[in-house]
């Protein structure tokens, strides 16, 4: 079976601040890592193939020490990596990032099934996954909890609804965006690590694609703009109570009897 | 078009750089260039004294009075329509106004009558129905068929979708086929004369909002969470009218069978609950959570909790409130031994009334709640629950339902 694993390279922490001064973002830390989420998608994928055997390969869309995460995977026991990477996908929102993933994805091969992560920590969207299978015309389901059989032509799964939890049998290819807590993730292998340490990654850039007009891709691609970020407003209508535990616990319990909040 | 650098204008290639927060710029054969990490925060553009960085704008590419009218998918399982879809027909209906336009629901299912016209108690102007069998269950490929017919035939300015699990992989299936533009999770929604949709969500894990347009794509595509917006009060009048509207059978097969349908627990969830009680990391152990349970069942309200403890598997990860976890607005929410990191405060602060007890008073917590007690939970909690049972007693004061 030939498995394809979506991850992306995040900030190491959500740490920004806007100066309230300049108004300028501040960033603490510059350390990355392997979006968390995505560490499911991994996992179920390394689950699969020791079930049904096959490849899996890794593919991500970043600058160039993405390929600090690709290194990872393989540490993890990935097979291929791929690095879509160009200065032409700069400003890419949630459609253009996925259209450039579905682009890099057709002219990599044929995936049986495909993998995704809940959502990344910085984008924050959870839309990729879904986009790319659009792109790529396949089945899709998210909220995967559990994973059940593979066979040569459907997978069948658990997706979870508002109110429900569906069993559903897929026809491959598809895609599969799977919550977190789907499996443990394993921790990358030192020995892993060493062995793949000089394994080829793949890089992809525009000139590499299939579809070649520049209108498709990064910010020209986005149809959303972000016309400003600012810091979220604070609650203005605020009293801070001060004594000791008995005052303010016979004020609040005051407070909620008065306001009828007892029940009994 | 984008962004352009004016080399020659840079005095210090290197210092310049590190103006980028997401190091997006990088020095390539001596010239600064942008790589695939940059976000268009365009920061870089504002920090451009000397124009730098210069952003030139797109040109417009799609003629905006085609399209008209603010539609809600109708988020509708099993015979119940989802209430953040009346929350969005409230927001819906404020944009119409401001913009003159119509606000259309969309249904899809099978024998969906009901459902129709309960939704013309909450003042749409026209709710379109595509009723069929073959739409009795949600299935991803025949619905985003049936909504992309309803699009192509109504031509909506703004589409609004719950955040649910339905519409969070309708939405963005239903973008790409359309290459129209989509916005995850919207907090805050507005709309300009020329009918661009204002969207307002928090980036970065919820410590920075960013506004975000999407001004050359029709429809524009939102998602909203539940609990976010306002639902307008239901009317005793009907009004407005059911488009029936059919699609060729054939565009709404499947490559997805639905084997069983289980349904789970049903469990009173966070976000239907009038009252609750966050526990935080203040609370030493386990066991100590017995103590804020007594405190929520006094308040016929629930426990919830934030990150720390739903990872320490203390609570249920569908207690936990906050961004990666559940928005909740309830009455009364009061949080004891709970910093207020903003992961946790995005998840709770439209509550009608926020209380706080931490002992450090300095915590982020008190800059969100409304009243804060500066203390330790171990000695106010106790004594607080005393004093309600000997208040609660018996009085006429308890409320029936709320
Ligand atoms: C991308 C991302 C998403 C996240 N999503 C969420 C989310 O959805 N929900 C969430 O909750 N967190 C989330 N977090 C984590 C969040 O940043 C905080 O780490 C977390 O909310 C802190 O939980 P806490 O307030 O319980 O613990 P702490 O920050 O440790 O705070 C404990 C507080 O208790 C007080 N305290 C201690 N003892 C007592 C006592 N005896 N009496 C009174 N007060 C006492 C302390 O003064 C302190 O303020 C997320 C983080 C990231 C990066
Ligand atoms: N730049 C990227 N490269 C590879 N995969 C991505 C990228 N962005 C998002 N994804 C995938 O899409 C999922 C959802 O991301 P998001 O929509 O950003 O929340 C992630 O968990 C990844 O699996």
């Amino acid at each position: 079976m030939e498995i394809l694993v979506c991850i992306k390279q995040v900030p190491g922490t959500n740490k920004v601040e806007i100066d309230p001064v300049s108004g300028v973002l501040k960033r603490d830390g510059v350390d990355s890592k392997m979006n968390p989420y995505d560490l499911y998608a991994l996992e179920s994928a390394l689950r699969l193939r020791e079930q049904v055997g096959g490849k899996i390969t890794v593919i991500t869309m970043g600058p160039g020490q993405a390929t600090e995460i690709i290194r990872e995977a393989y540490a993890m026991g990935a097979d291929h990596g791929i690095l879509v990477s160009d200065r032409k996908f700069a400003g890419a929102d949630v459609l253009a990032t996925s259209y450039t993933l579905s682009q890099a994805i057709k002219t990599a091969g044929h995936f049986d099934i495909i993998f995704c992560g809940k959502q990344t920590t910085d984008g924050d969207t959870a839309q990729v996954g879904s986009e790319i299978s659009e792109f790529l015309g396949i089945p899709s389901a998210t909220n995967v909890t559990a994973i059940h059989e593979a066979g040569e032509e459907s997978i069948t799964v658990e997706m979870g609804l508002s109110n429900t939890v569906e069993t559903v049998e897929i026809q491959l290819p598809c895609l599969l965006c799977v919550d977190k807590g789907i499996y443990q993730p394993r921790l990358p292998s030192y020995i892993k690590k060493k062995l793949t340490q000089d394994r080829e990654i793949t890089v992809l850039s525009l000139a590499d694609l299939p579809d070649q007009s520049t209108a498709r891709y990064g910010l020209s691609g986005s149809p959303t703009q972000v016309q400003r970020i600012f810091s979220p407003d604070v609650n203005d209508d605020q009293q801070l109570w001060d004594g000791n535990a008995e005052e303010l616990s016979q004020r609040l319990a005051d407070l909620l009897i008065g306001q009828k909040f007892v029940r009994r | 078009m984008g962004l352009v650098i004016h080399q020659e204008r840079i005095v210090d290639k290197k210092q310049f750089i590190e103006c980028c927060p997401f190091h997006a710029m990088e020095i390539v054969d001596g010239d600064v260039q942008i790589n695939a990490a940059c976000k268009m925060c365009k920061l870089c553009v504002n920090k451009s004294k000397n124009g730098e960085v210069e952003y030139l704008e797109d040109k417009v590419a799609v003629d905006k009075s085609q399209w008209s009218g603010i539609c809600v998918y109708v988020d509708y399982e099993d015979g119940d329509i989802h209430p953040v879809t009346f929350e969005l027909i409230g927001k819906a209906r404020e944009l119409a106004e401001k913009s003159g336009q119509s606000v259309f629901c969309l249904l899809l299912g099978s024998d969906v009558g009901t459902a129709a016209e309960a939704l013309l108690h909450y003042g749409v102007d026209a709710v379109f129905v595509y009723d069929t069998p073959r739409l009795g269950h949600f299935q991803i490929e025949p619905y985003t068929a049936a909504f992309e017919d309803f699009v192509n035939r109504n031509k909506p300015s703004v589409i609004l979708v719950g955040a649910t699990p339905v519409g969070r992989q309708l939405a963005p299936r239903l973008a790409a086929r359309l290459r129209t533009g989509l916005t995850a999770d919207c907090t805050v929604l507005d709309i300009l004369d020329n009918t661009d949709l204002v969207q307002i969500r928090p980036a970065f894990g919820g410590n920075i909002m960013a506004q975000i347009i999407t001004p050359n794509h029709r429809p524009q595509l939102a998602t909203v969470r539940y609990k976010v917006m306002n639902a307008p009060v239901c009317t005793a009048q009907a009004s407005g009218k059911i488009v029936s509207c059919s699609i060729d059978e054939k565009m709404l097969s499947s490559n997805i069978r639905v084997l069983s349908v289980r349904h789970k627990e049903k469990t009173r969830s966070l976000e239907q609950v009038e009252v609750l009680v966050a526990a935080g990391r203040g609370v030493k152990k386990k066991e100590d959570l017995a103590l804020l349970q007594t405190l929520a069942e006094l308040l016929g309200g629930e426990l919830a909790c934030t990150r720390p403890l739903a990872e320490a598997g203390w609570l249920d990860g569908g207690r936990q409130i906050g961004l990666s976890g559940r928005t909740v607005r309830p009455k009364l929410i009061i949080a004891c031994g709970v910093s207020g990191a903003v992961q946790f405060s995005a998840g709770m602060k439209s509550a009608d009334k926020i209380i706080a007890i931490n002992k450090d008073e300095k915590a982020p917590i008190f800059s969100v709640a409304h009243i804060g007690l500066v203390g330790d939970l171990y000695d106010i909690v106790p004594r607080l629950i005393e004093k309600l049972q000997q208040g609660g007693e018996g009085c006429d004061y308890v409320v029936q339902s709320v």
